[in-house]
């Protein structure tokens, strides 16, 4: 039975494998979505010593389980309510334009040692490409709602997304020196050798600033200025009800598994097991390549984002641009520098054979 | 052939959204339809396999440019039908610009057919593992390193002279100094006000 599937997977041309591939990704995605929105309140609930959501039972597992699952069932029910004077069209619009990013960007990510749904070589580029064209989603519904709140929520996040992507840029630069390639699936691959190989180790200063970056770059705590409740209702989806507004929610939850997927896949190895390499455990399965590892390390990443948003209080609108453009953007500048050092020497990653 | 029916699809996109760019009555759906010109130029790009400037051409155009434009156009309030007045008082340019153009691409189109290419039958696949950003990134910093860094420091010459034209330094102007707001200490904002406690009347 298995060995039919197998032979009848293998035989399937590449585009049909790529459609299941695709199909699966996205279905996987919005369930892990979900799961996580779930997760986020426990964890924060956990955190201030209280239990979360623990009501709605999925048959009977855990207490809390079917929170997620009943919450879009209620969104889904409510009516998408269009203030009178917004432009109607745009503002239909703009959660889909949010979300196409979030997920089209999973094509090249590498999953696992043998999938990955696209090996283009310009990778790294079309992820900062997709993910500069998060903001339109943001500045669309901001200025489509024909509010104020919403406007000036659209106008921070866009100033905010486009001054730490020039950060994100720099530190992806950095990661490109030193695996001397764009193809998501190479950089894993030079990656290999367990833990201490991992880029994270040579390239820590530009680890930090580009997940800084990318929790600014998906509007979270401590930069949701987009839509900081205390001094803009919501920010650009105040208008927004019922499932337009949950497909924002949708948007922001997968761009925060993409930015932790790919700090794992550039800092962390992606796939690679972390005693690869290594005497004795690493002929188990702690050496062993799977998606088993890059599943703990975006679980892990993505923990972050959640105890960040319990921890810090809010930025000032006037301190995160600071933070962008006099903190993190010298940080990768000067880092850039010390990797042409290292690369000149052939110290650190710049040893290994493929560089001679 | 399907790389031909897609190419139609997006070049009938593309001229289709660039009429809307010129043609839209609200100035940010003109600066939407250009996004859209943008991305479907890209995929004509993707097309003949040309991903690098592609994927280039929609991170710098859609990713930045279009967003600071887009920021700037929602922000004015701009007066549509001032706006409109010369639209045919400065048609002759258009058409004139137009007609220039279009002379051009038929130069090219025909200067390279003198030359042996055959312009009219689409790019020549490449093998699967030519890649075209490590070439052009291998010519760009061999052959043409000198080129790169001008433009490069043109680029760095504009940024320091965009800087320097809109930096103004009013008088009286209020600054924040991030590094005085951080030493500042209890004393300097606070003073405990001894008093009495007041008789109950």
């Amino acid at each position: 039975m298995l060995e039919t599937l197998a032979t009848t997977w293998l035989s399937l041309p590449d585009y049909a494998r790529s459609t299941v591939w695709i199909v699966v990704i996205t279905v996987v995605l919005i369930i892990c979505v979900a799961l996580l929105t779930l997760w986020e309140r426990k964890v924060i609930g956990w955190m201030q010593l209280r239990r979360g959501p623990n009501r709605v039972r999925l048959f009977g597992l855990l207490p809390g389980m079917g929170q997620p699952f009943a919450d879009v069932l209620k969104l889904l029910m409510k009516e998408v309510v269009i203030p009178t004077n917004s432009n109607k069209f745009l503002f239909r619009l703009a959660p889909i334009i949010a979300l196409v990013p979030a997920f089209a960007a999973w094509a090249v990510i590498p999953l696992s040692p043998t999938v990955v749904v696209s090996k283009a070589d310009a990778g790294l580029l079309y992820l900062l490409s997709l993910t500069s064209m998060g903001v339109y989603g943001v500045i669309i519904a901001g200025w489509a709602a024909n509010s104020k709140y919403a406007f000036l929520g659209a106008m921070r996040s866009a100033a905010q997304m486009l001054a730490y992507e020039i950060a994100m840029g720099f530190a992806l630069v950095g990661v490109l020196m030193a695996t001397g390639s764009m193809n998501l699936g190479t950089i894993v691959r030079t990656q290999e050798g367990g833990l201490l190989s991992w880029n994270w180790s040579w390239l820590f200063p530009l680890l930090m600033v580009y997940f800084i970056s990318g929790i600014a770059e998906t509007n979270r705590a401590p930069f949701d200025v987009a839509e900081g409740e205390s001094e803009i209702v919501a920010g650009f989806h105040v208008e927004y009800s019922g499932i337009a507004f949950a497909l924002f929610f949708l948007a922001e939850y997968a761009n925060m598994i993409l930015i932790s997927t790919l700090t794992a896949v550039f800092f962390f190895g992606g796939w690679q097991g972390p005693l690869q390499g290594y005497p004795g455990l690493g002929d188990t399965f702690l050496g062993q390549p799977s998606f088993l590892w890059l599943f703990l390390k975006v679980f892990c990443l993505l923990f972050l984002f959640l105890w960040f948003r319990a921890t810090f209080p809010r930025y000032r609108y006037d301190q995160i641009m600071r933070l962008g453009w006099k903190a993190l953007i010298p940080v990768t500048l000067v880092w850039i520098g010390v990797e042409m050092l290292l690369a000149v020497y052939r110290i650190g990653p710049w040893s290994r054979p493929w560089f001679q | 052939m399907l790389i031909e029916a897609l190419f139609y699809v997006f070049g009938a996109i593309l001229i289709a959204a660039a009429l809307a760019v010129i043609s839209a009555r609200n100035p940010v759906y003109s600066a939407l339809a250009l996004v859209m010109c943008f991305i479907t130029s890209a995929a004509i790009w993707l097309l003949i396999e040309a991903e690098f400037l592609a994927v280039v051409l929609v991170l710098v155009y859609v990713g930045a440019v279009m967003v600071l434009f887009l920021f700037v156009v929602m922000m004015l309030d701009v007066n549509l039908a001032e706006l409109r007045q010369g639209f045919t008082r400065f048609a002759w340019l258009g058409w004139l610009t137009a007609l220039a153009v279009i002379l051009e691409i038929v130069g090219v189109v025909w200067a390279r057919g003198g030359l042996g290419i055959d312009a009219g039958r689409g790019a020549t696949p490449t093998a699967p593992t030519y890649s075209n950003t490590l070439e052009l990134g291998r010519v760009l910093y061999t052959r043409y390193a000198y080129p790169f860094e001008l433009a490069a420091m043109l680029l760095l010459v504009a940024i320091v002279a965009a800087i320097a034209l809109t930096m103004r330094r009013r008088p009286g102007l209020k600054k924040q100094d991030v590094s005085r707001q951080v030493a500042v200490r209890r004393a300097d904002r606070l003073r405990i006000v001894k008093m009495d406690a007041e008789k109950r009347s």
